[in-house]
């Protein structure tokens, strides 16, 4: 398939489907409206939600607010994540030591920890940055710890062999290992960071996308519900693409077949 | 280190190496060998599948101690890694982060050479190895015969006095082995290191070397034959194939490893454990 014509049917999917919302929504079906705009609004009101929010300006200030939580939560979460995991995999005593704490606590669902961080860090951004950092965290901690754990024996005898000290081998080998499997966990990170700033939001807040889709819910707004969610994925998305550009300039010397997702 | 003094290179005698295996049984992997590489020799290990010849090559680089015996570089006993070597890998051991240049030049970076000097320095190595146009991709965007010339490179910007090399051109196709024994040669000649050479193919050994070593096949493996090729130098690797000394040769020490390849084939059917 080419580009455009694959472009064609993935825009196709969107209008049959948009189409579809609308006409059930509005169109009686044997004399019932299938899709009751109480409980699922139409693809009409959505958009002019959403058109409504940023002519208004109104969506910028959330917008801005949950971006800045996910880059904090994401930033403290993956320098602490590769600190924790390099530390760890370096000093194996350390890690055992740790192990069955580092299990349970990534066990836990982080939602039940909300509630607590709202509790220390207030109603503010800290406390969704909080619960974005402990998703975070692992998922970085989990990658660098393997990654530096599992550098090729045989890089690490080249290393040797080829006059390194240990504090060289760190630096040559064991660093850009651990920064190659922080990078290759980047998109699952970015993401995770997103979803705790959201969740913290949702869960008790005065601003951001969260708190906006929780506002509309709680007075049965669903057309923006729907809007809330519909900027939310596409905010989701742009980040994703702009993780994408990053990936590519920093891993420009790994093969593309061997990128994980992580 | 005076070069002339010590004639003798690399000097085993009766190393034997054990590896302890699944709680207190020990696998011995080679067993009193004794070996001497001469300054400037090209010597040839040549054995079965799992015989113990990168073993043999481990304990010589000083990345494995020998159980009993004793190792010896330009007579000195050899305690921790053998600076004098450079070593060769079979699998890939450049650097994948850094690229071709880079990572030629680490060997002079770590040593605290100025920048602009190393990757000059770098540069002139990958002109040799005929990569002077790669030298900013990345070992992925190189073939495997291109990464074997950057890790040639790699090593021998260090000038080592002795260079180990285990099964360097192993996973490369045939063609691309006889020009990369060529090149070997033709750098070997410049300079003329002590190299000691690890191959299970026993024509790519005579051709190359001043003397095949043939080891028996693990475990327990030991040094069983020892022949000087007496083919003249510079040689050219695929002239050098179609001389009548070279297949008397060949023959002569294909009749004693025949068998060897036989018992490690057997070996290795048998055991999980011979690798």
């Amino acid at each position: 398939m080419s580009r455009l014509t694959l472009l064609f049917w993935q825009l196709m999917v969107a209008v049959v489907a948009l189409s579809l919302w609308q006409f059930l929504a509005t169109v009686p079906v044997f004399g019932r409206i299938l899709l009751p705009p109480f409980f699922f609004s139409n693809p009409v009101d959505v958009a002019s939600q959403i058109v409504k929010w940023f002519s208004s300006g109104v969506i910028w200030k959330h917008l801005m607010i949950t971006l800045w939580e996910s880059v904090l939560a994401f930033v403290i979460g993956s320098v602490g994540g590769v600190l924790v995991g390099f530390w760890f995999a370096r000093q194996p005593r350390v890690a055992a030591v740790f192990d069955p704490y580092v299990k349970m606590v990534n066990a836990l669902p982080r939602v039940v920890l909300a509630p607590i961080f709202t509790l220390w860090l207030g109603l503010g951004i800290w406390s969704k940055v909080a619960l974005g950092v402990t998703l975070v965290f692992f998922i970085v901690f989990f990658n660098v710890y393997q990654g530096v754990k599992e550098v090729s024996q045989t890089v690490l005898d080249n290393g040797r062999m080829l006059g390194m000290s240990e504090r060289q081998l760190t630096r040559h080998v064991y660093w850009p290992s651990a920064l190659s499997w922080m990078f290759s966990s980047l998109h699952t990170a970015v993401g995770f960071a997103v979803v705790g700033a959201v969740v913290g939001e949702y869960l008790g807040s005065a601003a951001g996308l969260g708190y906006l889709i929780q506002q509309a819910e709680g007075v049965f707004d669903v057309a923006a519900v729907f809007a809330g969610m519909f900027v939310l994925s596409a905010f989701v998305i742009l980040i994703d693409m702009v993780v994408t550009l990053v990936e590519r300039r920093l891993l420009v010397w790994r093969p593309v077949a061997a990128e994980s997702r992580g | 280190m005076a070069d002339t003094a010590e004639p003798v290179a690399v000097a085993l005698d009766d190393a034997t190496v054990a590896f302890r295996v699944a709680g207190d049984r020990v696998y011995t992997a080679v067993e009193r060998a004794s070996l001497s590489v001469a300054h400037g020799e090209f010597v040839a290990i040549v054995g079965p599948t799992g015989c113990g010849k990168s073993t043999l090559l481990n304990v010589a680089a000083g990345l494995l101690k020998p159980a009993a015996g004793s190792v010896k570089i330009f007579g000195q006993p050899l305690t921790g890694l053998n600076r004098e070597a450079g070593y060769l890998f079979q699998a890939d051991a450049l650097f994948p982060w850094k690229t071709a240049i880079d990572n030629v030049a680490i060997g002079l970076d770590i040593k605290g050479a100025p920048r602009e000097q190393a990757l000059q320095r770098a540069q002139g190595w990958l002109t040799s190895v005929g990569l002077g146009a790669f030298a900013n991709r990345y070992p992925h965007m190189l073939s495997g015969g291109q990464r074997k010339r950057v890790g040639l490179a790699q090593v021998l910007i260090r000038d080592p006095k002795i260079l180990l090399m285990d099964e360097p051109f192993g996973p490369l196709d045939a063609q691309t082995r006889q020009i990369m024994g060529n090149l070997l040669l033709e750098l070997w000649n410049a300079d003329r290191k002590a190299v000691l050479f690890v191959t299970h193919d026993l024509e790519e050994a005579i051709a190359l070397a001043d003397r095949v070593v043939i080891m028996s096949a693990g475990p327990s493996a030991r040094i069983i034959g020892d022949w000087r090729v007496p083919l003249p130098r510079p040689r050219d690797i695929s002239e050098v194939r179609m001389e009548k000394q070279f297949h008397e040769l060949h023959r002569e020490i294909w009749s004693v490893l025949k068998d060897e390849v036989m018992k490690g084939y057997v070996q290795s059917t048998l055991s999980a454990e011979v690798g």
